[in-house]
């Protein structure tokens, strides 16, 4: 296959990984922007909306009802999970910057661990839900990954409808702005950072839900969308969702351009390089709030 | 000055304990205290950074890294002499190190421990990209390369249990007393400064960002020190110990040992080192162990074990 | 007063913060030796123009001249090293610490020039300005508390000799005696000035009594402008100063 042809697959691939990606950072980006705190378990949530997928489509018969019940049943169970978490963990700590830190690496590690316990070490395949080919004149190619870029996309404008047409989202917004005048104006901001980190972990497990049938699910995949996520929140600058998103279109796209032209490593380098150069010029990331 | 004197006996006590200790352990426990010593050296560079100047980095496992692969590459490829490579391993620590402070701290807020982790894992797929050279997760051995040192006429080679002891020992000491002097200095004064309240500290004239980097080119140091002593003391060179895994160790080390106090990361690495040990005898899934560890820490124990005996009973613990 | 230079003049010295102009060309000259008031109601533009002048925030327009030096791009630290401190008007000190070593942090600076010194100042050499320091303010005796465990009004002094150990030339003191009692307020001009014999001293205060006690000339400033300059009487008498800030 000649250069012109091998780049437009490397940008068809590149745009799939932009959407999901963009989804998955999404998440880690709402937190910080209203909570103020990271989330390093961020990639977990992923994994275990990955790994409930499989369950889901393992348990049901046909690939798309169990598509379907997946798409229900897994954000909702992981976003249950996350709403556990803020409760005993991060309220406890008053979401104390450095403890939460902490506190959500050791989740980290629990979820993988009990992941790896009771679903063990292998990497188990999803059949898609639908699966037709796209016949290009020099390839094939999966038409389910175009379905994966377009819900995303679909995921990605309610989200924004949320955030900008809803109640919670004005909530959100306020509590982002100015946490005191949110509360002095009754904002209940504690109940908003619950759901808010509920939401994002929604956002990763339905991300997981996903990419599933396209990249099987296994206990340690979620560390590399971590690690993407971060590079974008860095990128975009941490707190701005707009940035967040051009970002992952950005390190989406160039991802999928270096992983089919050089290798998937090669890629991870290259975006801690840009992330690097990102930071030299402006160290508060393209669109920061904050300046050093 | 009766403070400074308990603080130097203290801490001379404690080495003069380990430098006894290899006679009374039996063999099992004598090559694991010499791992420990090493370990706790690695977590001691981490603490200068998080302890001392308030800065959490995720990506620590660069620095350790650096070391070994500084040290081991040249005593592999080119049989170079264990004290040369070691300075290299080193300088190697330092150097990225000062590269990283210079890009990475004038981030704010959470960035820098993300930009942290982010290049922590970064050089880990570095090693494994040049797996011709590094031989990647699987790693190389030195022991068949390494030369005996020369000491005084007398040849010391490296797999002689009392050799490793020793130098593991040497390298703990000279890590110890490197962050004490810091910790009692008027730099160390100044890293706390800008632990407790950054702005305050620069309008009292210090420009915080050298400091920073002064703090991140020593902590790189000592972490750096570790990782070449590892190297060339237990003969193996891997990827894994560039592993994000390997980056939440000396911060698990740390806060177990008691965060911003001296001694704390010797008596968090121990403690741990023997917790995993026996965990890891009883079932493979240690790792549930470690996480719920850091959890458990941060909610209940967030002083640790030594800033909890600070804080009740021996204030003049630094 | 023309015949001397002034120890610090700002021209035209502005700040906006997005389309807020919070100091609009304040042009202010403090002379040598001097105790300046700086009074207005509140979001006047007070504290942002000090905290512009010790490097706080950077002036969107304008310079800063101290001892006919222009030192408008300085950093913080530089400035303080000239001889600029600021206390904050919310107390900004080393919570956890004790108030032996929040003052020996500033104290050490002063000490610490070339490379040995700046490794080992000398602990002696410390001690001596620090207890110099405390001893200035009143508090010898709490060395060794803890700073959170102080009253407000002790805290306040504390940041006080953080401030001196500096050995300041120009003292920018950010309402200093919001908070404290009576008697405090009292022993506080008291000790400034004792302070204004070698140092300049410049004041924001909303409190009419100290500034009358104090201040040699008082400038009122009003919605980010200079309203009116002068000695305390005349201030007190101008028509203009009455309206918007005496409220008569």
């Amino acid at each position: 296959m000649s250069f012109g042809p091998h780049l437009f697959l490397a940008l068809l691939e590149g745009t799939v990984t932009a959407f999901v990606l963009a989804l998955t950072a999404l998440g880690l980006s709402l937190v910080f922007g209203v909570m103020r705190i990271v989330n390093v378990a961020h990639g977990e949530f992923y994994m275990l909306g990955a790994v409930l997928a499989w369950a889901c489509a393992h348990a049901v018969g046909t690939p798309v009802a169990g598509f379907i019940v997946a798409m229900l049943v897994a954000p909702l169970a992981v976003g249950a999970f996350a709403l556990v978490a803020d409760r005993w963990i991060l309220r406890r700590v008053n979401y104390h910057p450095e403890s939460t830190i902490v506190a959500t690496i050791g989740l980290l590690y629990v979820l993988q661990q009990a992941v790896l316990m009771l679903y063990g070490p292998d990497a188990r395949p999803v059949a898609p839900p639908l699966y037709f080919k796209i016949q290009f004149p020099w390839f094939g190619y999966s038409g389910y990954k175009l379905v994966v870029a377009a819900a995303s996309a679909l995921l990605l404008a309610a989200t924004w409808l949320l955030i900008t047409r809803t109640r919670l989202g004005l909530y959100m917004r306020a509590t982002q702005q100015d946490l005191e005048m949110a509360q002095a104006f009754g904002v209940p901001a504690r109940r908003v950072y619950a759901l808010v980190f509920a939401l994002g972990a929604m956002l990763a497990a339905a991300a997981g839900v996903l990419i599933v049938p396209i990249e099987q699910a296994h206990y340690l995949m979620g560390l590399d969308p971590l690690l993407m996520s971060f590079i974008v929140v860095i990128i975009g600058g941490l707190g701005s969702l707009r940035g967040t998103l051009v970002a992952a279109f950005a390190v989406g796209l160039s991802d999928g351009v270096v992983s089919v032209f050089f290798s998937p490593t090669l890629a991870k380098i290259v975006a801690t390089l840009l992330v690097a150069a990102v930071l030299v010029v402006r160290p508060g990331g393209l669109f920061g709030e904050e300046r050093a | 000055m009766s403070a400074w004197r308990k603080v130097l006996a203290l801490h001379l006590a404690v080495l003069l304990a380990l430098l006894v200790l290899q006679f009374v352990l039996p063999p099992y426990h004598h090559t694991n205290v010499a791992r420990i010593m090493v370990l706790a050296a690695y977590a001691i560079g981490y603490n200068v950074l998080l302890g001392y100047t308030g800065l959490m980095s995720l990506g620590h496992a660069m620095f350790f890294a650096a070391g070994m692969y500084g040290a081991g590459l040249p005593v592999y490829y080119f049989g170079m002499g264990a004290p040369a490579a070691f300075a290299c391993g080193l300088a190697a620590g330092v150097g990225l190190a000062l590269l990283f402070g210079l890009m990475a701290l004038r981030t704010v807020g959470p960035s820098f421990l993300i930009v942290s982790m982010m290049f922590g894992q970064a050089l880990f797929l570095v090693t494994l990209y040049f797996n011709e050279i590094t031989l990647g997760d699987q790693g190389f051995i030195l022991s068949e390369k390494l030369r005996p040192l020369e000491l005084a006429g007398t040849q010391l080679g490296f797999h002689e249990p009392a050799v490793k002891y020793n130098l593991a020992l040497a390298i703990f000491t000279g890590c110890l007393l490197a962050a004490l002097a810091l910790r009692l200095s008027a730099l160390g004064r100044v890293l706390i400064g800008i632990r407790e309240n950054e702005e305050r500290t620069r309008l009292l004239g210090y420009d915080s960002f050298r400091y920073k980097l002064l703090a991140l080119g020593v902590s790189g140091a000592l972490s750096a020190a570790a990782g070449a002593g590892y190297a060339l003391l237990f003969s193996y060179v891997g990827s894994t110990f560039a592993s994000i895994l390997f980056s939440i160790y000396p911060l698990l080390w740390t806060l177990l040992g008691g965060v911003g106090t001296v001694l704390g990361p010797l008596v968090g690495t121990a403690l741990m080192f023997y917790l995993v040990d026996t965990v890891s005898g009883v079932t493979s899934s240690y790792l549930l162990f470690v996480g719920a560890a850091l959890v458990a820490l941060v909610l209940w124990f967030p002083l640790g074990i030594l800033g909890t005996v600070r804080s009740r009973w021996l204030p003049w613990l630094p | 007063m023309a015949a001397v230079a002034p120890l610090l003049a700002t021209q035209a010295l502005s700040k906006h913060f997005g389309g807020l102009a919070a100091v609009r060309e304040v042009s202010l000259e403090v002379a040598q030796g001097e105790i300046r008031a700086i009074i207005g109601p509140n979001g006047a533009g007070k504290t942002t123009l000090v905290s512009m002048i010790c490097g706080r925030h950077e002036p969107s327009a304008g310079r800063i001249v101290y001892r006919g030096r222009d030192i408008t791009a300085l950093r913080p630290w530089e400035r303080l090293r000239l001889g600029i401190a600021y206390t904050f008007q919310v107390t900004s000190i080393f919570k956890g610490l004790s108030c032996y070593e929040n003052v020996a942090l500033p104290a050490q600076r002063g000490l610490m020039h070339g490379l040995a010194r700046r490794l080992a100042p000398g602990e002696a050499a410390i001690e001596a300005r620090v207890t110099a320091a405390l001893g200035a303010v009143g508090l010898e005796d709490m060395a060794w508390q803890r700073a959170d465990e102080l009253a407000y009004g002790h805290q306040r002094l504390l940041e006080l000799a953080m401030a001196l150990a500096t050995e300041p030339r120009l003292l920018i003191l950010d309402e200093p005696t919001q908070g404290l009692a009576e008697a405090e307020i009292s022993a506080f001009c008291d000790l400034v000035r004792q302070i204004a014999r070698q140092a300049t001293v410049l004041i924001i205060e909303h409190n009419m009594q100290v500034v009358l006690a104090l201040a040699g000339r008082v400038t009122v400033m009003d919605a980010g402008e200079i309203l009116a300059q002068g000695t305390p009487a005349e201030i007190e008498r101008h028509p203009a100063v009455q309206k918007a800030y005496l409220g008569r």
